[in-house]
C-alpha cells in the first residue's frame, strides 16, 4: 500500500491531453475540487525543434511521435512488435496535441450509424445532432480555422479562415477539379489570426514536433490556462499505477508515483480517465482486485479490445513545378470523394485523403533513398534537387472497422521507469483495411498525375502512423457489449468514467481529436446535469 | 586531425567504417559546391547522432566490415563505391532497419549544414521566430465544388 495518503479530492482526472484537458475545463464551473494528475512535465515552447537547424533530426529523437524512440523518463514502453503499424503519443500537459498536426475535422453524421447504415460494427449510442453544440464549443476553445460551406458536411461554422492556398493547394485544387473531386480547405486546430491569446501561424512547417510560435492549439495553450485560472489543481511528474476500489465497488481513489518516484495514495469522490486507448486499458488492467479480478470495469472483458488505429496510406508525387515544399504547415486540402460506402469498391466505408503541402529538406532526402527515387553516391545530388520544394502529396486514413482480436494487453515483462507494467499490441490489418488502402493508392495516384507527377511514392500501410488510439474501452448501451455507457460511466464502477478514444465504437475516415474532445465536453454536460444522481 | 566526438559509442574501426559509407552515400560535388557527408564537420556530427541508436549502428557497422573481409577480403575502407554498394545491398535485404537508421542520421546531420542549404538556395536558420511566407491563393478555384452541391450522407 503507498505510504503517503493525500487529502481527498471531488474529482481526479488522469491525464492532461486532449480530453483531460477539456473535461477539467467544463467541470471546472462546478466549483468542485478538480485535480488531474499527468505523468509528462509542461512544454517549453520555445525548446521545441523549430528553434534550431536541426529541428528535423529532433523529430526523429526527444520529439519523435514514437514512445519507444522518444524514451523520455516521461514515457512508457509500448510492446508494438506484433503490429504493423506502431504507436505514436506523447505524454505531457497537452498530450498527443504537443505533436498532432492539427488536423480537426469533425465526425460525419454517418459515422455513427455504420451498422444501421452499412451493416458493419455497431452504431454508436450518441449522434451527430446531440453532439452538434460540443462540436461548436469545442471549435471555439480549441481556435478552428477552415471554410464555413464544405458540402461534405451539414452546415457548420468555423472560427477563422483557412490557411493559405499557397503554390501546393493551387496545384492540387486545379487537379481535382479537373477530375470532378470534391476538396476543400482542411479544418485545422491552428490560429490563423491572433486568437484566444495565441500568436497567428507563420508557417514554420514544423507542427508535427510542437509550434513554438503556440499558433497550434495544443491543449496546454487552449484549455489548460482556462481551466486552471478556473480553480482546477494540474499536477505533473504523476504516473498513477492503478485505481483502488472500496468495498462497494466503487472507486476510491488512485495509488500513482510522484516525481521523486514516491509511491502515493490520492483519493477522489470520482474518477475519470484521460489516458488514450493504449493507456486507459493498459491503468484499468492493471487495478486487479478482488472485485475485479480481470481489470477495472472489464465485466464484459472488452477492455482492451477492439484497438483501432487508422489505417493510413502516404502517396507523394515529384512534379515538374516548384510546390510550397518546407513553407508553412503540412495540412492543406482535404477530399471526401471517397468517404461513404460504395460497394463496387469491394470494401465497406471509406477514406480521406489529406493533402500535403510538401516535404521538408530532410524528408525529402528520406523519403527519396529510402523509395530508391534518390541513388546513393554519383547521382544523389541531381537526383535530390529534382524532389526538393518539388513533391506534393498526401494521406489517405482509412476507417478502421473493430474487431476483437486487435488489443492492448499487459506485456509480461515490460515495465515502465517506475516498474509499472507496459501495454502490448496485438495487431493486424483486415482485408477490408487492405483493399481500402489499395484503393486510396489508386485513387491519390491518379490525382496526381493529374496534376503533373512523373514519379509516385507510395508507403502503405505507414509503419509508424499509429496516430489515432481508439475503440477499447467502448460504449454503448449493453454493460456486455461495452464498458461505459451512453455518458461515459463504467457500466461497473459508477463513480468511473472514461472520456479519451478509447470508448469510441467505430473510428470514422477522419482524425479524432476533435471527436475525442467533443465527447469529453458531452460527457461533462451529462455528469453536470446528473450531479444530483449522478451514482444512481 | 578530423574531430570525433569523445564519447562515441563506436570503435575506431566502426567509425572509419561509417566514414566510408557516408562518404559513398553522399560524396561531395564540385559540380553542386557541397561536401560529402564525410566531411570533417558533418561527419562529427553524425557520430554523435549515432549516439542514440548506438546498438543498431554498431551491429550494422559490424556487419558491413565482416561482408568485405569475407567478400572481398578488405577493410570496408577500401572498398569502391560499386563493391560498397553491393555490401549495403546485401545487408539491407537482412537487415532493413540497420540501414534505414544509417541512412537517417546522414541525412538528419548533412541536409542541415550551412554549405549544403546554401546550395540548395535555403536560408540557413531556424523556422521559428521568422517563418516563412505562403502564397494565399485564390479560393474561387472552388466554385466548382460549392456549385456540385452537398455530398454528405443523409443518415434519416
Amino acid at each position: 500500500m503507498a505510504d503517503r495518503v493525500e487529502d481527498p479530492v471531488d474529482v481526479l482526472i488522469i491525464g492532461a491531453g486532449a480530453s483531460g484537458a477539456a473535461m477539467a475545463w467544463s467541470l471546472a464551473d462546478t466549483r468542485m475540487h478538480i485535480v488531474c494528475m499527468e505523468q509528462g512535465d509542461w512544454m517549453v515552447p520555445e525548446q521545441y525543434p523549430s528553434s534550431g537547424i536541426d529541428w528535423e533530426a529532433r523529430s526523429f529523437s526527444d520529439f519523435s511521435i514514437s514512445p519507444n524512440r522518444r524514451k523520455r523518463d516521461t514515457d512508457y514502453p509500448i510492446n508494438d512488435s506484433n503490429s504493423p503499424i506502431a504507436v505514436a503519443n506523447f505524454n505531457g500537459v497537452g498530450g498527443g496535441t504537443v505533436l498532432y498536426a492539427g488536423h480537426f475535422p469533425r465526425f460525419h453524421p454517418s459515422d455513427f450509424k455504420v451498422q444501421s447504415l452499412d451493416g458493419v460494427a455497431d452504431d454508436w449510442p450518441v449522434d451527430y445532432e446531440m453532439l452538434e453544440p460540443f462540436y461548436a464549443t469545442n471549435d471555439r476553445m480549441m481556435g478552428v480555422a477552415g471554410m464555413s460551406g464544405d458540402p461534405a458536411y451539414p452546415n457548420k461554422q468555423t472560427v477563422m479562415p483557412p490557411l493559405p492556398m499557397g503554390l501546393s493547394g493551387q496545384i492540387m485544387g486545379e487537379a481535382f477539379n479537373e477530375l470532378g473531386w470534391h476538396w476543400w480547405p482542411s479544418d485545422v486546430a491552428i490560429a490563423t489570426t491572433e486568437y484566444d491569446g495565441r500568436a497567428a501561424c507563420i508557417n514554420l512547417g514544423a507542427c508535427g514536433a510542437g509550434c513554438a510560435q503556440g499558433a497550434k492549439a495544443s491543449s496546454d495553450v487552449t484549455y489548460w490556462p482556462h481551466a486552471i485560472r478556473a480553480g482546477v489543481e494540474l499536477r505533473t511528474r504523476c504516473r498513477v499505477r492503478e485505481i483502488t476500489v472500496n468495498d462497494e465497488g466503487m472507486a476510491s481513489g488512485v495509488i500513482y508515483f510522484d516525481e521523486h518516484g514516491q509511491e502515493r495514495f490520492q483519493a477522489a469522490e470520482v474518477v475519470v480517465i484521460a489516458c488514450n486507448g493504449v493507456g486507459t486499458p493498459r491503468l484499468l488492467l492493471n487495478s486487479v482486485s478482488t472485485a475485479f479480478p480481470d481489470g477495472l470495469a472489464n465485466s464484459s472483458g472488452l477492455v482492451g479490445k477492439n484497438l483501432m488505429f487508422h489505417p493510413y496510406a502516404n502517396i507523394q508525387g515529384v512534379l515538374p513545378r516548384e510546390t510550397d515544399g518546407y513553407r508553412g504547415p503540412p495540412l492543406s486540402l482535404w477530399s471526401k470523394e471517397f468517404y461513404e460506402t460504395d460497394e463496387s469498391r469491394g470494401f465497406v466505408r471509406g477514406f480521406t485523403l489529406e493533402m500535403h503541402r510538401g516535404t521538408r529538406v530532410v524528408g525529402t532526402a528520406l523519403r527519396g533513398m529510402m523509395s530508391g527515387h534518390i541513388p546513393w553516391g554519383e547521382g544523389h545530388h541531381e537526383a535530390y534537387r529534382r524532389m526538393h520544394n518539388h513533391m506534393i502529396g498526401m494521406s489517405a486514413i482509412c476507417e478502421d472497422l473493430p474487431e476483437a482480436h486487435n488489443r492492448v494487453t499487459i506485456d509480461p515483462q515490460l515495465v515502465d521507469g517506475d516498474g509499472i507494467p507496459a501495454p502490448r499490441i496485438d495487431y493486424t490489418l483486415s482485408e477490408n483495411s487492405r483493399k481500402m488502402l489499395d484503393f486510396a493508392v489508386d485513387k491519390g495516384s491518379e490525382l496526381l498525375t493529374t496534376a503533373g507527377a512523373t514519379d509516385i511514392l507510395v508507403e502503405s500501410p505507414i509503419a509508424f502512423g499509429g496516430w489515432h488510439l481508439l475503440g477499447t474501452a467502448r460504449m454503448g448501451k449493453d454493460p456486455e457489449n461495452s464498458v461505459v455507457n451512453e455518458w461515459g460511466r463504467a457500466h461497473d464502477v459508477k463513480n468511473l468514467f472514461i472520456v479519451d478514444g478509447s470508448i469510441f465504437v467505430t473510428s470514422a475516415g477522419v482524425n479524432p481529436t476533435q471527436t475525442i474532445q467533443t465527447l469529453a465536453l458531452y460527457i461533462a454536460d451529462q455528469m453536470k446535469k446528473r450531479l444530483a444522481n449522478l451514482f444512481d | 586531425m578530423e574531430k570525433i566526438a569523445s564519447d562515441s559509442p563506436l570503435t575506431d574501426e566502426q567509425a572509419a567504417t561509417l566514414k566510408t559509407l557516408t562518404g559513398l552515400m553522399i560524396p561531395a560535388s564540385e559540380t553542386f559546391g557541397v561536401p560529402g557527408a564525410d566531411d570533417a564537420q558533418i561527419f562529427g556530427e553524425i557520430l554523435v547522432a549515432a549516439r542514440n541508436h548506438a546498438a543498431v549502428v554498431s551491429e550494422a557497422l559490424t556487419a558491413l566490415a565482416q561482408a568485405a573481409a569475407t567478400d572481398l577480403a578488405k577493410p570496408f575502407t577500401e572498398v569502391t563505391s560499386a563493391e560498397g554498394q553491393e555490401i549495403v545491398n546485401r545487408v539491407q535485404a537482412s537487415h532493413p532497419r540497420w540501414v534505414a537508421v544509417l541512412v537517417s542520421i546522414t541525412v538528419e546531420c548533412y541536409y542541415r549544414d550551412a554549405r549544403v542549404m546554401a546550395s540548395l538556395e535555403m536560408p540557413t536558420r531556424a523556422p521559428f521566430p521568422d517563418g516563412y511566407d505562403v502564397p494565399q491563393g485564390d479560393w474561387s478555384l472552388l466554385d466548382p465544388v460549392r456549385e456540385r452541391g452537398p455530398i454528405w450522407r443523409r443518415t434519416s
